[in-house]
């Protein structure tokens, strides 16, 4: 279960519609307990670092995913996942996301269509390196 | 000896530590003795040619060690270095 705290999904999701028709990105903090439930307190936006197409792919510069395990530490957070948007497609990893993605990491995806956030879904890799969906108690599979 | 910053998504691996000092006078040497303490980090390290993989990326300090000597890149005791994984994707 990830639960996302209502100011830092507002973050991701103003960062979705400013970064249309571009695909946007960044890092999730927070706790995880002993149970594997997720909450999501804090959000950093990072520049889409893909050189190329930014509207159907995303990277994130290792410099600045250094200075977000810096910043968890810090912070005395977790480093718990990843976000970013799919412009004018469903918040559903690609089969590029999948070969990309890391163990362990909550990857968020936005669906944004025409400019506004549609759908906010939540993934997690599992140990057949598939992606599964994550539960969240709210509003994650509704329309945001 | 190095200070070895481990990723969050790797430290299942690592015990869950996400600081480990090694003993090692260059990179190849700091990767061989982690792999060697921690077999699981293994094959999220290295290819089946025991090359560092193409979508992990090792900094010292702030520098990427494709820019500096490669694997043979050298460290000091007081050297940091960070396992970065490449975190990429896109909707197509």
């Amino acid at each position: 279960m990830i639960i996302i705290d209502p100011i830092a999904k507002q973050v991701l999701l103003n960062d979705a519609i400013g970064a249309f028709p571009d695909e946007c990105c960044g890092f999730l903090f927070g706790k995880e307990d002993s149970y594997g439930n997720r909450s999501i307190t804090q959000v950093q936006v990072v520049v889409n670092a893909k050189k190329g197409d930014k509207r159907r792919r995303f990277a994130i510069a290792p410099l600045d995913y250094i200075r977000a395990e810096q910043f968890a530490d810090e912070q005395q957070l977790q480093l718990l996942g990843i976000y970013h948007s799919h412009p004018n497609h469903p918040a559903i990893p690609s089969e590029h996301d999948r070969v990309a993605a890391q163990p362990f990491f909550s990857y968020v995806i936005v669906s944004v269509i025409d400019g506004k956030p549609h759908t906010l879904r939540s993934w997690r890799l599992n140990d057949q390196s598939q992606f599964e969906e994550e539960n969240e108690v709210g509003s994650l599979r509704s329309e945001v | 000896m190095a200070t070895v910053i481990i990723p969050t998504p790797l430290r299942k691996f690592t015990n869950n530590t996400a600081k480990l000092e090694i003993q090692a006078d260059t990179i190849e040497k700091t990767v061989s003795e982690l792999t060697h303490n921690f077999p699981d980090l293994k094959k999220h390290l290295l290819d089946e040619k025991g090359q560092i993989r193409s979508f992990v990326n090792i900094f010292v300090g702030n520098d990427d060690i494709r820019n500096l000597q490669q694997e043979k890149t050298h460290v000091k005791p007081d050297t940091i270095i960070s396992i970065v994984p490449a975190i990429a994707g896109g909707s197509r």
